[in-house]
C-alpha cells in the first residue's frame, strides 16, 4: 500500500498534482513498507525530526540503501569531489557552512545579498525587455525566457564567474541540471557521458578559477571560498570544489522552481496578482506562501538514522532510510487552518519550504530576494499575461518538482520602471 | 460585577464595558493589553508604568545598547496592535485595596477595576551600601536609562570597567567593554562566572571566554567596599581577598528584586520572591486562597510548575513573560472552564564575546550534566542536565538549532543519561559528570507529568505517579 502510493508519487503522470497523494499519505504519519524508506509526512514530526540530533544527513550511515524508488538521490553524487557540507553531519558540516557563510551573510557579510538588489533587478529587466523584443507575445515560455536564466547568472555573478565565460558556464549548468530530471526516453548511456563529461569540465574550470583567485582575490564569493583564513582555517581545493558546485546547483535549480511555481500559482489566482501588480510589497507574503503551498523542494530523501528511534508510535531502526515530506508537511491540516488554499494573507505560515534545523536552505535570503523580484516586475509589466497550457508539461523530477515549460500569452510589456 | 466570571452574562458584561488595569507597563503589561483586546475587551483599560516611557524591549539594553550600535531610546517594543488604553506613565502604584478594588497611585490619584494584572517585574539589586552606590561611576543595569547612562560613561573611555557579579548580565556588560576596546575586571563571589545558573562545568567554559577575550576575572572573592575621590566619583574597589582595583565605573550586576512592596499589608500573597499565583497566573492572597480578580504574569509571578515537581518558579525570562502575559489575559476573560494553565517550558539565550548561548528547563535543577554534541572545549556544544534520571534541561554554546529537540525531551520526561547516541558526540559526551551547582535546590521527590501537545490549546499532560 504504501509502496504503491510513493510509487505513485514518483510517477510522473501525477506530477502536476501530488497534494491528493500527500493527502493520502498523511493518514499515516510514518508509512513504511518491506525494505522502503521511512517516510514522514505530517508537519509536527518532520519539524522535530529536522532538530533531531539522532538523524544524519551523512549517507555512510545508511546500512543498506533498501527499495529505494527514488534509487540515488539527485545531486552530487557520482563525483569523485567530497560530499558537499548538504550531505555532512557536524562537526565537518558546520565548519564548511560557517566558513561558506563568512563572505556570504551575516554576522560578517552582513550586506552581501541586500547589495546585489540593483544587479538582480538589472537582470530582471533586461530578461523582461528581452521578452519584449523577441517579438511572439502570443506564446512566451517564462521557463527558458526568465526563470532558467536569471538565477543562473546571479550564481555566476556570486561565485565571480567572469562575464565572457557566463555562457559556457550555463551549458555545464543546464546539462548537469538535465541530469536531475532524467527523461525516461533518452538513452542512459549516452546522457550519462554527456553528464560526466559537464562535471568534468566545470570541475576543471572552478579549479582554475580557484587557483587564479588564490593568486588574484576579488571579492567575490569564490575568492573567500579559496583565500579564507579565518578561525576555521582554509579549505582545501577539494571542499572549495564540492561546496562550489553545491552552490551552483542547489543555487538555482530552487530558485527556478520557486519562480515559476510562483508565476503559476499567480495565474491560477488573478485576483492576487492583481494585487500585486498595485503593491510590490505584497512579494514578501506571497513568496512565504508559495514556500509552503508549492515548495521547489517537495522532500528530502536523504536522511537516516544513527540509532533505534519512535516517531508517532513507529519503531525506526538505527540506519533506516528516511523521507521527509516537506510538501505533504505543508499542507498539514493539523497544522495549517485551510491548508490548500493559496492565501499570501496567511498570517501563522511557519512552513518547511526552506527545512529548518541545521541544513535549513543556505540560500534563502538570496532566493527569497530573487523570487519577490521575479514576481513582482513579471506582475508589473506583463500586460494581461494568461496561461496557454494548464497543468504545464512538469520536469520529471519528483523532489525538485515544477514545470519544464510554462507558455503563456500577453497582450504586451510594459517599460521597465525609472 | 461579579467576580468570576459566570453563566448569568457577567463575563459578557466584563468583555463589554469592565475596567481592566494593568499594572506595569513594559513586556509582560503590554502583551497582555494587546491580547485582551484580540479576545474581544472593549472595556477600559488603564496601563500604570513607574517610567515615563512607553513599553521597551531589554535584551538590547546588555548587548547592542551598551555598544553603541543602539540607542537607549530605540528599543521600544513593536505593538502587535492598538491596545487604545489609558496610559498613566510615570507614576507608580503605591498600595492596593482589594475589598474596594482599587489600585493606589504616587500621585493620590486611585483607579478602580473589576480585574487587575500585576506586571511589575523586577528592578536591579542595588549596591548594599548606599552611600558607596551614589557615587559618580556607579551603575546598575535594568533600565532603559541605566543603559544610556551606561552607554554614555563607556563612551567617555574610561581607563578601567569593575563589574561585579558575573551572572548573565554582567558576562554580557564585560563582553561589550571588551568589545569597545575597554580594561574589564570582573568579580563574582562564585568559582565561574554563570556558575548558578549552568553549573561550574559549564562555567569553567564560561571563563576561558572571558580569559581569553583579556578579561580580568577574579573568582571566588566579594567586592568589599567602594573607594570615591573627593568630588564624589567612584576612583577604586576592594576585595575580599585584600587587593583593590582602580576602576572609574563600577557596574553593578548583583541581580534583581521583585518589585511587590507596594503590595505591603494589601493582603496579596506578596513578598521578596514575588507573588504567588496559580497555574492559570490567578494570584494568591496571604491566606493562600486564590483570588478571581487579581492576576500576575512576568518576572514578578511565582507560580507552579508541572513539570518540575509543581515547585513555584518565578522566571526572569523575556519568552516566559510573554507567554504568560498572554495566559493570564486569556483566563481574565474567560469562563472558569475555559481558562488553561501556564505551561511554558523556561528557556533563555544570551549573546556574549560571540557566542550565543541558549538554555532551556532548569539547569540549576540538575545534578549531572552530559555533553551530548560537540566539545566544550571548542566552546560550541549542546549539553543536557539530569535530575534523578530524568532530562531536566539543557543548555547549547553556539549550537541552539538543536533545542528544539531538547525541549521535547524535557517535556517527555526523557531518561537521563540520554540511552541513544546523536550527531558530533564526542569521547567526552560518553559519561555524566556532576554539573556542580554551588547551591542546589533539591525538590521534594514527587510524581512525573509529561507535557505533549503542539500549541497552548491542544497540550496535554500525562500523569505518573510516583513510586
Amino acid at each position: 500500500m504504501t509502496q504503491a502510493l510513493l510509487r505513485e508519487i514518483i510517477d510522473y503522470a501525477n506530477r502536476a498534482n501530488p497534494y491528493p497523494l500527500y493527502e493520502e499519505l498523511r493518514r499515516t504519519p510514518v508509512s513504511h513498507e518491506g525494505n522502503g524508506p521511512y517516510v514522514v509526512s505530517t508537519y509536527h514530526e518532520i519539524q522535530s525530526l529536522l532538530h533531531d540530533p539522532r538523524i544524519s544527513s551523512d549517507s555512510r550511515n545508511l546500512k543498506a540503501t533498501g527499495d529505494d524508488p527514488l534509487g540515488q538521490s539527485a545531486d552530487d553524487e557520482g563525483t569523485a569531489l567530497p560530499p558537499s557540507f548538504l550531505k555532512l553531519d557536524p562537526p565537518d558540516h558546520d565548519r564548511l557552512r560557517r566558513m561558506t557563510n563568512r563572505p556570504f551573510g551575516p554576522p560578517h557579510s552582513p550586506r552581501r545579498v541586500h547589495d546585489m538588489r540593483g544587479e538582480l533587478h538589472g537582470l530582471v529587466d533586461g530578461l523582461i525587455d528581452g521578452i519584449a523584443t523577441s517579438g511572439d507575445l502570443d506564446r512566451v515560455d517564462l521557463v527558458d525566457q526568465f526563470a532558467y536564466p536569471f538565477p543562473v547568472t546571479v550564481i555566476c555573478r556570486l561565485l565571480g564567474v567572469p562575464h565572457e565565460d557566463e555562457p559556457r558556464f550555463h551549458v555545464w549548468a543546464e546539462t548537469l541540471a538535465a541530469s536531475l530530471d532524467p527523461d525516461p526516453d533518452a538513452d542512459p548511456a549516452q546522457r550519462g557521458k554527456g553528464t560526466m563529461d559537464a562535471r568534468m569540465e566545470l570541475g576543471m574550470y572552478l579549479a582554475g578559477l580557484i587557483e587564479e583567485r588564490r593568486k588574484n582575490p576579488g571579492d567575490d564569493m569564490l575568492s573567500q571560498l579559496a583565500t579564507a583564513d579565518g578561525p576555521d582555517g582554509a579549505m582545501t581545493t577539494m571542499e572549495a570544489l564540492s561546496t562550489s558546485a553545491l552552490l551552483l546547483i542547489a543555487g538555482h535549480e530552487t530558485t527556478v522552481n520557486l519562480i515559476t511555481n510562483g508565476m503559476l500559482t499567480l495565474l491560477r489566482h488573478p485576483d492576487v496578482l492583481k494585487r500585486l501588480r498595485e503593491d510590490p510589497g505584497l512579494a514578501i507574503p506571497i513568496v512565504e506562501e508559495l514556500l509552503r503551498y508549492e515548495p521547489p523542494v517537495q522532500l528530502l530523501p536523504q536522511r537516516t538514522t544513527l540509532c533505534d528511534i519512535e516517531v508517532a508510535g513507529v519503531a525506526i531502526p538505527k540506519g533506516a532510510s528516511l523521507w521527509l515530506m516537506l510538501a505533504s508537511g505543508n499542507r498539514d491540516p493539523k497544522r495549517f487552518e485551510n491548508p490548500d488554499r493559496f492565501d499570501p494573507d496567511r498570517k501563522d505560515i511557519q512552513h518547511l519550504g526552506l527545512g529548518s534545523g541545521i541544513h535549513s536552505c543556505f540560500g534563502a535570503p538570496l532566493a527569497r530576494q530573487e523570487a519577490q523580484l521575479a514576481l513582482s516586475e513579471l506582475a508589473r509589466r506583463l500586460v494581461n499575461p494568461r496561461l496557454l497550457q494548464d497543468p504545464p508539461q512538469y520536469r520529471q523530477n519528483a523532489v525538485l518538482r515544477g514545470p519544464r515549460h510554462l507558455p503563456i500569452a500577453c497582450d504586451g510589456v510594459l517599460p521597465k520602471a525609472g | 460585577m461579579s467576580g468570576g466570571g459566570t453563566r448569568d452574562g457577567s463575563l459578557e458584561q466584563l468583555k463589554r464595558e469592565g475596567r481592566i488595569v494593568v499594572v506595569g507597563a513594559s513586556l509582560a503589561g503590554l502583551r497582555a493589553a494587546e491580547t485582551m483586546r484580540d479576545k474581544g475587551f472593549t472595556g477600559s483599560l488603564t496601563m500604570i508604568g513607574d517610567e515615563p516611557h512607553e513599553p521597551y524591549d531589554r535584551p538590547p539594553l546588555s548587548k547592542q545598547v551598551l555598544l553603541g550600535n543602539a540607542a537607549a531610546d530605540h528599543t521600544a517594543l513593536p505593538r502587535r496592535r492598538a491596545i487604545d488604553a489609558d496610559w498613566r506613565l510615570g507614576v507608580p502604584a503605591t498600595g492596593l485595596d482589594m475589598a474596594a478594588r482599587r489600585v493606589r497611585l504616587g500621585n493620590g490619584d486611585e483607579v478602580e477595576y473589576d480585574r487587575l494584572l500585576i506586571a511589575t517585574g523586577v528592578r536591579a539589586r542595588p549596591w548594599p551600601n548606599p552611600e558607596e552606590g551614589e557615587l559618580a561611576g556607579v551603575f546598575v543595569l535594568r533600565t532603559r536609562d541605566d543603559g544610556e547612562g551606561l552607554q554614555r560613561a563607556l563612551a567617555a573611555r574610561p581607563r578601567r570597567v569593575l563589574v561585579i557579579g558575573a551572572g548573565f548580565t554582567g558576562s554580557e556588560i564585560a563582553s561589550a567593554c571588551r568589545e569597545r576596546g575597554l580594561k574589564v575586571t570582573v568579580a563574582e563571589r562564585g568559582s565561574a562566572p554563570l556558575v548558578g545558573a549552568l553549573g561550574a562545568v559549564i562555567g569553567e567554559v564560561a571563563a576561558e571566554m572571558h580569559r581569553e577575550h583579556e578579561v580580568d576575572l577574579r573568582t571566588g572573592v566579594m567586592v568589599t567596599a567602594l573607594e570615591g575621590d573627593p568630588a564624589g566619583r567612584v576612583r577604586a574597589a576592594h576585595l575580599s581577598d585584600g587587593s583593590t582595583v582602580e576602576a572609574d565605573v563600577v557596574v553593578v550586576s548583583l541581580g534583581a528584586q521583585r518589585n511587590t512592596e507596594w503590595l505591603a499589608g494589601s493582603g496579596l500573597g506578596a513578598g521578596p520572591r514575588g507573588i504567588a499565583c496559580d497555574a492559570g497566573c490567578r494570584a494568591f492572597d496571604v491566606r493562600g486562597i486564590v483570588t478571581d480578580d487579581i492576576y500576575v504574569a512576568g518576572d514578578v509571578a511565582r507560580s507552579p510548575h508541572a513539570l518540575f515537581g509543581y515547585q513555584f518558579l518565578s522566571l526572569e525570562h523575556w519568552g516566559n513573560a510573554v507567554a504568560q502575559a498572554e495566559t493570564a489575559a486569556h483566563n481574565m476573560l474567560s469562563e472558569s472552564t475555559d481558562r488553561r494553565p501556564h505551561l511554558w517550558v523556561p528557556a533563555f539565550w544570551s549573546s556574549q564575546f560571540g557566542v550565543n548561548i541558549k538554555s532551556v528547563g532548569v539547569p540549576p535543577m540538575g545534578t549531572e550534566i552530559i555533553v551530548t554534541q560537540g566539545s566544550l572545549a571548542e566552546r560550541r556544544f549542546a549539553a543536557v542536565y539530569g535530575y534523578q534520571g530524568r532530562v531536566i534541561a539543557a543548555v547549547t554554546f553556539d549550537n541552539c538549532r538543536w533545542l528544539p529537540f531538547y525541549e521535547q525531551q524535557i517535556e517527555g520526561t526523557a531518561p537521563f543519561p540520554p540511552p541513544f547516541t546523536t550527531v558530533d558526540r564526542r569521547p567526552e559526551g560518553n559519561k555524566p559528570v556532576p554539573a556542580d551547582f554551588p547551591d542546589p535546590s533539591v525538590p521534594t521527590h514527587g510524581p512525573t507529568i509529561t507535557l505533549s501537545g503542539y500549541s497552548p490549546a491542544d497540550r496535554k499532560m500525562t500523569f505518573t505517579p510516583g513510586h
